[in-house]
């Protein structure tokens, strides 16, 4: 499906601190008894943000500074773990619509690509400065500009990565593949027939 | 210059270049579940496309199935909502499904194996990130997310990025009471819960050629516990011999066409690999995990690190962070701390051979007082043979609950959950916080024997201690 092209992604910033923060922690397993992604943003990060009886934990998430906030900032290895689609669902569904980390596991990155969810990379000291100026300005209006490989933030700028084929996409609105997988269907019957395992 | 096996399965399946520099890549076999599928058939329905190559998708139930009620509708009603909306997306699609009144159902990992599904030098996609489990068999297999289940319903293909492959060679011999889950945590240990990223792991060297396909499944299901989407071993008589005889497998003249088709696909000698790792088997100790993720196991001999040990800031913060989610102390020794649960069982450690080896050691022994022990059979197959050898009794004489088959408390979607901030010795593949169903519950992995040892005995121990391994001349 053609989409809106996304070469940038402007909005309010909140930091969730950790390295490895893995999917069970972005949606806990027993909120994906479900048959459709409605309704999940309601449980991102649940455990996080609630104590088990239910109140609210002191954390960023909760804190009333950070409610406007569409872009997430944490650590390295953002979103390892399980393959669940859940998880940038739930992100994209609690109104966010970036993530800036040190790194991205793998399948998540390509899940929440899917879903025009950007998920750029900065170092950890950029990152670090982003997140004290969050800290200090929370309502500090931050830019990702992917055509410029660019975070803006109160005037200043630090360097960002995305992959190339994922950055080609988002800019081009093509992220979501699932057109271009379908107008290549004789192709793929022609790959499918040279393998005996194919046949029906 | 030679290939891979991951190079070769690639070339096989890749059908065309994408305009975004991506493969259109085939998926020839692709495996189901109820928890990530469902939203997939809805936005199929919403497209009005249909299932291109129904006779390529295999569904079962697992995540969500309780182990201790058999009798439908289950107390859950959204787990039967689950399990009736699989039913309903393969009647309507014409996909084959095991389901529970088969006598195949299980954990999708154990369920492609043993019917015959799984096989060399094809490329298998599922929901799940533990997928990589068939690449024990030398296909290239991988976790998807669910717009990718909906691509491959739809197309049979995904968009994918190739992959660099990192050969991990473990030569030599085991030490007894060391098992195929020690060499995957030491693996990860060593190399990181991201040190995969971007690579397939091709496991290899005289530790792999001499392990059962059980053996090599236990190791590539957690390969995307190091990061690596992928994890491969290339496929020989051991796999050849496994795969005779079973249901889906290639029958009469089809049978050796198909072995030589598959001895094709495996790595060429000469083929040079992107990275290259060594590991001497003789170094790996029983590997336990202290912390909150994966990556952070000992052997059992170790004390846990402390923050200091840690070399950087981020590092002393994660080490900090899991000592105080764990409850434990920096520099005090793994053995002896105090179990709550032990759990046998999930696609890393279901399956038959990990029933028998436990069944050998416990024999004779009770569960501590105060430990709940479970074991869950990883599909109806293995529970039918387990029972027909008679483990089941084995494990209920020690106090051991023997249940149905399913992920269980892998990560407790179904009924079985830890309890508060309880503690579980678990032969399961992820010790994130939270995972086994308690927001405050706490995870340690290690080998299916060393969660006997750990139930018998109500604390971390070594297995070899408790059993006596020397003098059973393992």
């Amino acid at each position: 499906m053609s989409s809106t092209p996304i070469k940038k992604v402007t909005g309010k910033g909140v930091f969730v601190p950790g390295d490895d923060i893995d999917t069970d922690r972005i949606i806990p397993a027993r909120f994906m008894k479900c048959i459709t992604f409605d309704g999940l943003g309601e449980y991102l990060f649940h455990d996080v943000r609630k104590t088990e009886s239910g109140e609210d934990k002191q954390h960023n998430l909760n804190d009333p500074r950070f409610a406007q906030a569409s872009i997430l900032v944490s650590g390295n290895n953002f979103g390892c773990g399980s393959s669940r689609e859940h998880a940038p669902q739930s992100i994209l569904r609690a109104g966010y619509n970036a993530v800036i980390a040190g790194s991205f596991a793998e399948i998540f990155f390509g899940n929440s690509t899917n879903l025009g969810v950007v998920c750029v990379i900065a170092s950890d000291a950029d990152r670090e400065i982003i997140a004290s100026a969050i800290e200090a300005h929370p309502e500090l209006e931050i830019t990702i500009d992917l055509e410029n490989h660019k975070i803006f933030y109160g005037g200043q700028s630090v360097p960002c990565e995305i992959k190339q084929g994922a950055r080609d996409s988002l800019l081009s609105g093509n992220y979501d593949p699932l057109d271009e997988l379908l107008e290549g269907a004789d192709e793929v019957s022609k790959t499918a027939g040279a393998l005996p395992y194919m046949q029906a | 210059m030679g290939k891979s096996l991951f190079e070769k399965v690639w070339d096989a399946h890749a059908v065309r270049q994408l305009v975004n520099g991506q493969t259109q890549l085939l998926i020839g076999t692709h495996l189901i579940h109820e928890v990530t599928s469902p939203q997939a058939f809805g936005m199929l329905r919403d497209r009005d496309l249909k299932v291109q190559y129904p006779h390529r998708t295999f569904a079962t139930v697992d995540h969500i199935v309780p182990t201790n009620e058999s009798v439908e509708p289950y107390s859950d009603p959204l787990a039967q909502g689950m399990i009736e909306e699989l039913r309903k997306n393969c009647a309507n699609n014409n996909v084959t499904f095991f389901d529970t009144n088969t006598g195949r159902q299980g954990v999708v990992h154990i369920v492609g194996p043993e019917q015959g599904i799984t096989q060399p030098g094809t490329t298998i996609a599922c929901g799940d990130s533990h997928t990589a489990t068939h690449g024990a068999f030398g296909a290239i297999a991988f976790g998807i997310g669910t717009s990718q289940v909906r691509d491959v319903l739809a197309t049979q293909t995904i968009a994918l990025n190739k992959l660099k492959v990192r050969r991990i060679n473990v030569d030599g011999t085991l030490p007894p009471g060391v098992y195929a889950k020690d060499v995957i945590l030491h693996i990860i240990r060593l190399l990181g819960t991201q040190g995969g990223t971007g690579y397939a792991y091709e496991y290899a060297g005289t530790t792999f050629d001499k392990f059962t396909m059980e053996e090599r499944m236990t190791v590539c299901n957690m390969s995307i516990e190091g990061g690596a989407r992928v994890g491969y071993v290339n496929p020989d008589e051991t796999t050849f011999e496994y795969l005779r005889g079973r249901p889906y497998s290639p029958k009469g003249a089809a049978w050796g066409a198909a072995v030589e088709q598959w001895k094709s696909f495996a790595s060429d000698t000469n083929c040079t690999f992107d990275d290259v790792v060594n590991i001497d088997a003789s170094h790996i100790q029983p590997t336990v995990t202290w912390g909150i993720t994966p990556g952070q196991g000992i052997g059992i001999e170790e004390s846990i690190p402390a923050i200091s040990d840690a070399p950087t800031q981020s590092e002393r913060d994660s080490v900090a962070e899991a000592l105080e989610y764990m409850q434990l102390e920096g520099g005090s020794p793994i053995k002896g701390k105090k179990i709550d649960v032990a759990f046998i069982g999930s696609c890393t450690n279901g399956r038959l051979s990990d029933f028998q080896e436990v069944a050998k050691y416990v024999k004779g022994h009770k569960v501590a007082e105060g430990v709940q022990a479970i074991i869950v059979p990883g599909s109806q197959v293995v529970a039918k043979i387990a029972e027909d050898l008679g483990l089941d009794k084995i494990f209920i004489e020690a106090g051991f609950e023997w249940r149905a088959a399913g992920c269980s408390m892998c990560l407790a979607m179904n009924p079985d959950k830890l309890v508060g901030d309880q503690l579980c010795a678990s032969s399961s593949n992820r010790n994130f916080k939270g995972r086994q169903g308690s927001p405050t519950g706490r995870t340690m992995l290690m080998s299916p024997i060393m969660v006997a040892a750990a139930a018998v005995t109500g604390q971390v121990s070594d297995a070899r201690d408790v059993f006596g391994f020397a003098s059973a001349g393992v």
